[in-house]
């Protein structure tokens, strides 16, 4: 028999694809001429602009239809000139690659890259750049209308659990649409994050915004912390309709809307506007992977008073705000409060998030993976800011940041050690072992290079490390992965496999926390639903049925697996007793404590 | 020794995941059913989409090679005791040292008219789920017969298929012999509000035939004809002992057991909905066809077989259900109509869809029983204090203890405590702990 609200949802569905078609047709609505002021303002550079623009003369009277066109023939010109001075500073000029001003005058390839995105934006004209609102407007419209039409018979039904469905619709269960939806989201993030000069149009329909807010033209981040932020707002609305009943869902909602919105979207605008280094204020390192970059820190060292606080706020949030808050709240204060990947997984990944995998297998590879992102985000910054520091002189040089890189690690394995025997070795050996290991290969390998006088403390150069995370982690793993294998892997895929911040954060949870999930007794009827719609597939059953109070470093917090139970039996709680003796496995099925004793 | 268990549900296999635990014994488990163990109270989950049918199987596929429990799908049809041999379907036949008789429970058929038909099932095994998934593709309207747990369930899975379902209820209110008549009365509010046409004090006559051996309609005591193109049966189950009818099994309505789990016959045991004990503890059903018990006993057999005598002990009775969006846990006794000898201290929200009942013996104001609606309560605190038969007026200042709603959930102690005081014009304080967790651990290590 077919819903009462059938009708609702297929007109719903039907405005939010034409809505979502309309604004991916708008990237096709603009003609592209080059202007020859771009390629001088944007090369910069005297030199280059004079070799490169004897190349960009046949583009001059030509209007291409499309960014694809357009771009192809400006990659050319580019290239070519690229080409053209590296011949005249060999030929012409006698230079040659072991010269040091050879280095100086050649056109990187980061330029060509770089140069793509403004070029393109300035040569854009036509309809859409005439009709930006209206057209950016028509499929805000269609979208809202569309989703406010799918979501709203929610509220007509009566609160509580609802998940009718879920494995019978294609676009929950990797069905076609599902499988649709997840190319289109890798597409987006391949373009945004590789080839932005494609998605000039959209930059110039969400223009006015950006001025208001930072008094600047978008770029592409800015398009996508807005696209970001309204996907947030809206699956977020729709994610505390459905759980209206549940006060725990509601709250930690309406929480990463927010922080969503002002920290990690408005506030950075108004500082742009004035000027001031504008990071989101809620990202840490190691998520924020950047922050101990050299611009980053030259940024901070430059802004006087504020950037300072902004050095200070960063450095106290790794290392005072992680632990002091994991160990009273659980991550759960970070991955499903705060953090905005973790913001999206909860509102847009919602519909997904059973599709997380169980298995043993994903569980054996998710240790590994999320520890080695870890490992290799701590590697890469020691070697960042080892560079950035001078070797010599007084004060923080590199090796004297280094000794202090190496304490901190020292002391964080003595912690662990230490707490692990107090809590009668609830840490598996071998994962003991290995992260001591790591540790002190780490420092070892370090100091080997610094006695060794290398110039670069791994032996490989940290900017390579840099660009290879950034490309690896940061762009295809985060984004790419991340997001665009919501309706494939589930919700969590980045946070579960590869956040190092959540590594971190499960550490702290893992050995010193207040936070577990208990369970009420024996009411257990091994039903599945917990474990089917953990998005960190936990299987959070097999611990359930057993009476076994739960402490995994993956949890994130999210409360589904007590609000989809329809027994009752799981609670997030914070408590500091007993954590080591409720999650052991002997705690078993005659629940009452005289019993669990018999059965020991 | 080998141990053979017919049944792989919840109380065959914890056996034989104990036995495997505490010996080295080879184990052999035998369903018809299915393959594998899996979750028979999540039937509904599946039906409607909220889960696959693996997701209800509590243990991967590989589970049982690693603990060396060995699975036959078969069906058992014949027990010769004599030789100690099973008979199966297959054609094979099975020895066994020590037997266990796990066979679950079967639907209650009263030989209505037209009981026969084609779209007439009751739902216990998932064979019953798939006949209903066959027949749910074009049907508008099913009526389901009979106001337990599993025809509450039936009905919110038709109800989720926006298939139109009566409800008919032999008794006044729904499931007014276990629950008390407020409860009673809400879950019935419940039902309707979802839309359900929920027609109580109606009991099926018969069974009506469309001419092709298809049902039609049912018709009432009340003289009333519904169409309908199912008919749900689930008026109750009954242990699933007939094949055992004609063996030396001493069977009543079960297969009586002593406190051991030990059937009349040597080193043949049973467990679980299809055993029927011969000294229920006070208080207590001899057959208890629910999912818990059928567990304890699985480990209390595994423990008889593999360490040494101990007997069956439930603990105190617990239970929780889920009428559509309204959760219910009970701990302790609290009967539908209240024993001469004991109060009841009722709070319901003005929503009528919370409740808080704790009931208590009159004389010594030791609570008896505890039973929420829309609300959690937490097992291992209830348990307590009825073990310890702590009196009302203890367990009320520390009532914050028992609450286990997720965080920031409005909480009602206040509320539950001031009715007292105004009932029993008494001045009982409350305490609100703010580190409830802690509380509650040191109160149950006390
Ligand atoms: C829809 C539904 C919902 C329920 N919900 C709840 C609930 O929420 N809470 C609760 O406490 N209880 C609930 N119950 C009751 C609970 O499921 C049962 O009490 C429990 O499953 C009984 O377990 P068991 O191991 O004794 O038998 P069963 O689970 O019935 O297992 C017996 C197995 O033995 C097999 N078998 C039988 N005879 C033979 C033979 N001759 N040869 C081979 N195999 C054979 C059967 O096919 C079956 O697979 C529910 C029951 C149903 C049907
Ligand atoms: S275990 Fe529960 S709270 Fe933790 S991540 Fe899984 S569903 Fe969320
Ligand atoms: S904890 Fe709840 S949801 Fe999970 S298996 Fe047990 S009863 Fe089902």
């Amino acid at each position: 028999m077919r819903s009462p609200h059938t009708l609702q949802k297929t007109i719903g569905t039907f405005a939010v694809i034409t809505g979502l078609a309309l604004f991916t047709a708008s990237l096709g609505l603009n003609s592209f001429s080059l202007r020859e002021k771009s390629l001088q303002t944007h090369l910069n550079n005297d030199y280059h602009y004079e070799m490169v623009a004897p190349f960009a003369i046949s583009m001059l009277d030509k209007t291409y239809s499309n960014s694809l066109t357009f771009n192809r023939d400006l990659h050319q010109v580019l290239k070519q000139g690229q080409e053209a001075i590296r011949q005249d500073l060999e030929q012409n000029k006698g230079l040659g690659p072991s010269d040091e001003t050879y280095w100086s005058m050649v056109m990187q390839d980061y330029v060509v890259r770089s140069v793509k995105l403004p070029i393109t934006r300035e040569a854009a004209q036509g309809f859409l750049s005439d009709h930006a609102g209206m057209t950016g407007g028509l499929a805000l419209i269609l979208v809202l209308l569309g989703s406010f039409l799918l979501y709203f018979p929610i509220w007509k039904q009566l609160p509580g659990i609802d998940n009718t469905g879920v494995f019978s619709s294609p676009l929950k269960s990797r069905g076609w649409s599902g499988i649709l939806l997840g190319s289109y989201l890798i597409l987006f993030y391949l373009i945004l994050y590789f080839y932005p000069q494609h998605l000039v149009n959209w930059m110039i329909i969400v223009d006015p915004i950006s001025y208001r807010l930072n008094n600047g033209p978008a770029s592409q981040w800015f398009l996508y912390g807005l696209l970001y932020t309204f996907v947030i707002l809206v699956m977020g609305l729709r994610m505390i309709l459905k759980y209206r009943h549940n006060a725990y869902q509601i709250w930690r909602t309406a929480s990463v809307m927010f922080f969503q919105t002002c920290f990690a979207f408005i506030l950075p605008q108004l500082l742009a506007w004035l000027n001031q280094p504008a990071p989101d204020l809620k990202n840490i390192w190691p998520l924020d992977y950047s922050f101990f970059f050299d611009y980053r820190l030259d940024e901070m060292l430059q802004s006087g008073t504020f950037g300072l606080f902004l050095l200070f706020w960063g450095i106290a949030l790794t290392l005072i705000g992680v632990p002091v808050f994991t160990y009273f709240f659980g991550k759960r204060w970070y991955c499903s409060w705060v953090c905005g990947c973790g913001g999206l997984a909860e509102t847009m990944g919602d519909p997904f998030r059973h599709l997380s995998d169980k298995s043993l297998r994903a569980w054996q590879v998710e240790r590994w993976l999320i520890h080695l992102v870890l490992i290799f985000a701590v590697v890469m910054t020691i070697a960042v800011v080892y560079t950035y520091l001078p070797k010599q002189g007084s004060g923080l040089t590199r090796s004297v940041f280094f000794s202090i890189s190496s304490a901190v690690l020292l002391f964080a394995m003595g912690f662990v050690w230490f707490l692990n025997k107090k809590i009668k070795a609830a840490i598996p050996r071998r994962a003991l072992l290995i992260g001591t290991f790591t540790g002190f290969a780490i420092i070892g390998i370090g100091t080997w290079g610094i006695m060794a006088e290398k110039e670069y403390l791994f032996w490989v150069q940290d900017y390579q490390l840099r660009s290879w995370y950034g490309f690896y982690v940061g762009s295809v793993f985060a984004g790419l992965v991340g997001t665009g294998f919501y309706p494939l892997m589930g919700n969590r895929v980045w946070c579960r496999f590869g956040c190092p911040l959540a590594a971190y954060l499960g550490l702290v949870q893992r050995i010193s926390s207040k936070f577990r999930i208990t369970v009420n007794g024996s009411q257990c009827i091994s039903c599945g639903n917990c474990s089917t719609y953990c998005e960190m597939g936990i299987d959070v059953r097999s611990y359930a049925q057993k009476g076994q109070d739960i402490v995994r470093s993956s949890c994130v917090g999210c409360g589904i697996c007590a609000a989809v139970c329809p027994r009752g039996v799981l609670k997030l709680e914070n408590g500091s007793h007993d954590v080591y003796q409720r999650t052991q496995q002997t705690r078993a099925i005659h629940i009452s404590e005289t019993e669990v004793t018999l059965l020991n | 020794m080998h141990t053979v268990i017919i049944g792989n549900g919840i109380s065959g296999t914890t056996a034989a995941r104990f036995i495997r635990k505490w010996s080295d014994h080879p184990v052999t488990l035998i369903s018809s059913e299915s393959p594998y163990f899996f979750s028979r109270t999540a039937l509904m989950y599946v039906y409607m989409g909220h889960l696959r049918q693996k997701d209800t199987q509590p243990y991967p596929p590989d589970f049982w090679k690693k603990n060396r429990i060995h699975l036959i799908q078969a069906h058992v049809t014949s027990l010769d005791i004599a030789h100690k041999l099973l008979q199966l379907d297959n054609g094979q036949s099975l020895a066994y040292d020590k037997l266990v008789v796990a066979t679950g429970s079967v639907s209650n058929f009263f030989n209505w008219p037209g009981q026969e038909l084609k779209g007439v099932r009751g739902l216990y095994s998932l064979q019953d789920l798939e006949y209903i998934e066959t027949y749910s593709k074009e049907l508008t309207h099913a009526v389901v017969v009979g106001g337990g747990l599993i025809g509450i369930e039936l009905a919110e899975m038709f109800h989720s298929r926006n298939i139109q379902v009566t409800f008919l209820v032999r008794e006044k209110s729904y499931w007014d012999h276990v629950l008390a008549p407020e409860e009673s009365a809400m879950v019935n509010r419940h039902i309707r509000e979802n839309g359900i046409d929920l027609q109580t004090e109606t009991s099926l006559k018969a069974i009506l035939d469309d001419g092709k051996g298809q049902v039609k309609a049912v018709l009432t005591d009340t003289g009333e004809t519904i169409p309908c193109g199912f008919v749900g049966i689930t008026a109750g189950v009954r242990p699933n002992i007939d094949w055992l009818k004609t063996s030396p099994l001493e069977i009543e309505r079960g297969i009586l057991v002593d406190a051991f789990l030990q059937t009349n016959i040597p080193d043949v045991y049973a467990i679980g909905d299809c055993a029927q004990l011969r000294q229920p503890q006070p208080g207590r059903q001899a057959i208890e066809a629910v999912w818990y018990t059928g567990r304890m006993m699985g480990e209390t057999l595994a423990y008889n077989i593999c360490k040494g005598p101990l007997a069956y002990n439930p603990g105190v009775w617990f239970n929780s259900a889920k009428f559509f969006h309204l959760e219910y846990q009970v701990y302790g006794q609290v009967p539908a109509s209240l024993p001469p000898d004991q109060d009841t201290l009722y709070w319901e929200h003005p929503d009528g869809k919370k409740s808080i009942r704790i009931n208590f013996d009159k004389s010594s104001q030791a609570v008896t029983g505890f039973q929420t609606m829309g609300i959690r309560f937490r097992q291992e605190v209830c348990e307590k204090w009825l073990a310890n038969r702590t009196p009302l007026d203890e367990v009320l200042p520390k009532l914050a203890l028992a609450n286990f709603d997720p965080e920031f959930y409005r909480r009602y102690e206040t509320q539950v405590v001031q009715l007292y005081n105004h009932r029993f014009h008494k001045n009982l304080p409350l305490q609100s702990p703010r580190n409830i967790l802690d509380k509650v651990l040191q109160f149950l290590k006390n």
